[in-house]
């Protein structure tokens, strides 16, 4: 019965899966995308997907930095590892994303020296102690993760560290939803917007979604009543002909976002004129790069970086799945030859990307959720 | 990585006033509230932790409910505590 005290909440569910139920019309079907990993942690793990009705079908976005990083940049990074003196770090999840010549480990198996770290404040401790070494911080994340970044830049300038340094693969969220809402594969009724993101850029930036292409959008918690309602919340606009961004975690983000964030970031770096994210192609200004201000702590301008173009191995389908095309499972290699302890694609690596999610609680969702309702 | 972890804020730290020590689950340690600096938090109050910084003040309720959020979802929270245990902020 562990099932049950991990969603006790089973009951409020089931009300507003009937208050979502009651405000779809008869005969539409209707498409929300969750643009965050972590949300589509959440509907997996609670087997969301099972309290909705069947004209409601949720998609998954690309919402998990270390899923849309492409392998040329892993191929980078190593390289960098590669030259001498150097110490490289990054955060955990990167350890294991493939490579066109294989990951973070197999690459300290032939030397190099690559480390996870919690914190870019660790990497920048790990400089501050070894001035003989050259640590450089692979820094990944969307905006979450990007002004912890700079306020570390920006520390290490101050206590003029000279041996650190930053590769920098900051990504912004916006234009990603952009190109997901131009592209023609898929025809989506609204968004899930994500929570920890908006904490930084608050909830401004999504208006263009509901102006200009006229869908909703609802800032989502990640507690499985918070999607809950976010998607009742989104039906209920469509249900009224409004079209609107609103803002279902105001307990945690603020409408205009955390000012001193934006603030530090914009200081330490600008946009780049484009990005490759993996599955999804170059998208335009969709990353940051370091400013030449502080060109002596870029990683990018302080070694040669190959910056190849790695194209995906044949099997893998995590564009599909990024874009929301595909569902994890109708991968074909999906559980077979792609488990999270044997990766091929980047979604099965983070816990967050959809296709990890979907292995390890997907599968079990509807037995739990007759479960739940028996007891 | 992607996570926020609640952190209750035990003390500001004299030389340093972006540094405090949190408690996280009971794990003790340093992090940064630079970003906080607007509306910086007091001991006693909870934040929201990503790497290392605190990014966002939440009450004590939403603290006990993002808890309970993480310890359902298992490997990640498990990884991402194991990755704050080694860290040592300064
Ligand atoms: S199953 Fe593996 S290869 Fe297929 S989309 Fe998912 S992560 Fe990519």
């Amino acid at each position: 019965m562990r099932f049950v005290d991990e969603f006790r909440d089973a009951e409020k569910a089931r009300a507003l899966s009937a208050k979502i139920t009651s405000l779809c019309e008869p005969g539409r079907h209707y498409k929300f995308m969750e643009v965050c990993g972590g949300h589509t942690h959440t509907i997996y793990k609670h087997g969301l997907e099972d309290y909705l009705p069947e004209s409601i079908t949720l998609v998954h976005g690309p919402g998990c930095p270390v899923c849309v990083i492409p392998m040329g940049r892993i191929d980078d990074a190593i390289h960098i590892a590669r030259q001498p003196g150097v110490l490289m770090t990054s955060f955990g999840d990167m350890m294991r994303v493939p490579g066109s010549g294989g990951n973070f480990f197999d690459s300290n198996a032939e030397g190099t020296n690559i480390r996870m770290v919690y914190s870019p404040l660790d990497s920048l401790k790990i400089a501050r102690q070894h001035p003989d070494l050259r640590v450089v911080f692979m820094a990944i994340g969307f905006e979450t993760t990007t002004p912890s970044t700079a306020m570390t830049l920006l520390r290490a300038a101050a206590e003029g560290i000279e041996n650190f340094s930053v590769f920098g693969n900051h990504v912004t969220i916006i234009p990603a939803i952009k190109a997901i809402l131009d592209s023609p594969d898929l025809r989506l009724d609204g968004f899930i917007g994500p929570g920890h993101v908006s904490t930084v850029i608050g909830c401004r930036p999504y208006e263009f979604i509901a102006r200009d292409y006229g869908k909703p959008v609802v800032v989502a918690g990640f507690e499985p009543l918070d999607i809950l309602q976010s998607i009742y919340l989104l039906m209920l606009q469509l249900a009224e002909k409004r079209c609107e961004v609103e803002n279902q975690y105001s307990r945690v983000v603020l409408w205009d976002g955390n000012l001193v964030a934006l603030k530090v970031i914009n200081e330490v770096m600008e946009l780049r004129p484009y990005f490759e994210w993996r599955g999804l192609g170059f998208i335009t200004h969709s990353a940051m790069a370091i400013r030449s201000e502080y060109a002596a702590f870029d990683a990018e301008r302080i070694f040669e970086i190959p910056g190849l173009r790695v194209a995906d191995p044949k099997a893998c389908q995590c564009g599909e799945v990024l874009k929301g095309v595909l569902k994890p499972w109708e991968c074909k290699v999906f559980g077979t030859a792609c488990t999270p302890e044997t990766p091929i694609g980047t979604c099965m690596v983070s816990p967050e990307g959809a296709c990890a999610a979907y292995y390890n609680f997907g599968r079990f969702s509807r037995s739990r959720v007759r479960e739940a309702s028996r007891a | 990585m992607c996570l926020g972890i609640p952190g209750e804020v035990i003390e500001i730290s004299e030389e340093r006033p972006d540094l405090a020590k949190v408690s996280v689950s009971g794990v003790k340690r340093t992090i940064n509230i630079g970003l906080l600096e607007a509306d910086p938090p007091s001991p006693g109050e909870w934040v929201l932790i990503h790497v290392g910084f605190a990014l966002s003040k939440i009450d004590e309720q939403e603290a006990a409910a993002a808890l309970e959020f993480l310890e359902s979802i298992g490997k990640a929270y498990e990884d991402e505590m194991a990755a704050l245990l080694e860290s040592r902020i300064e």
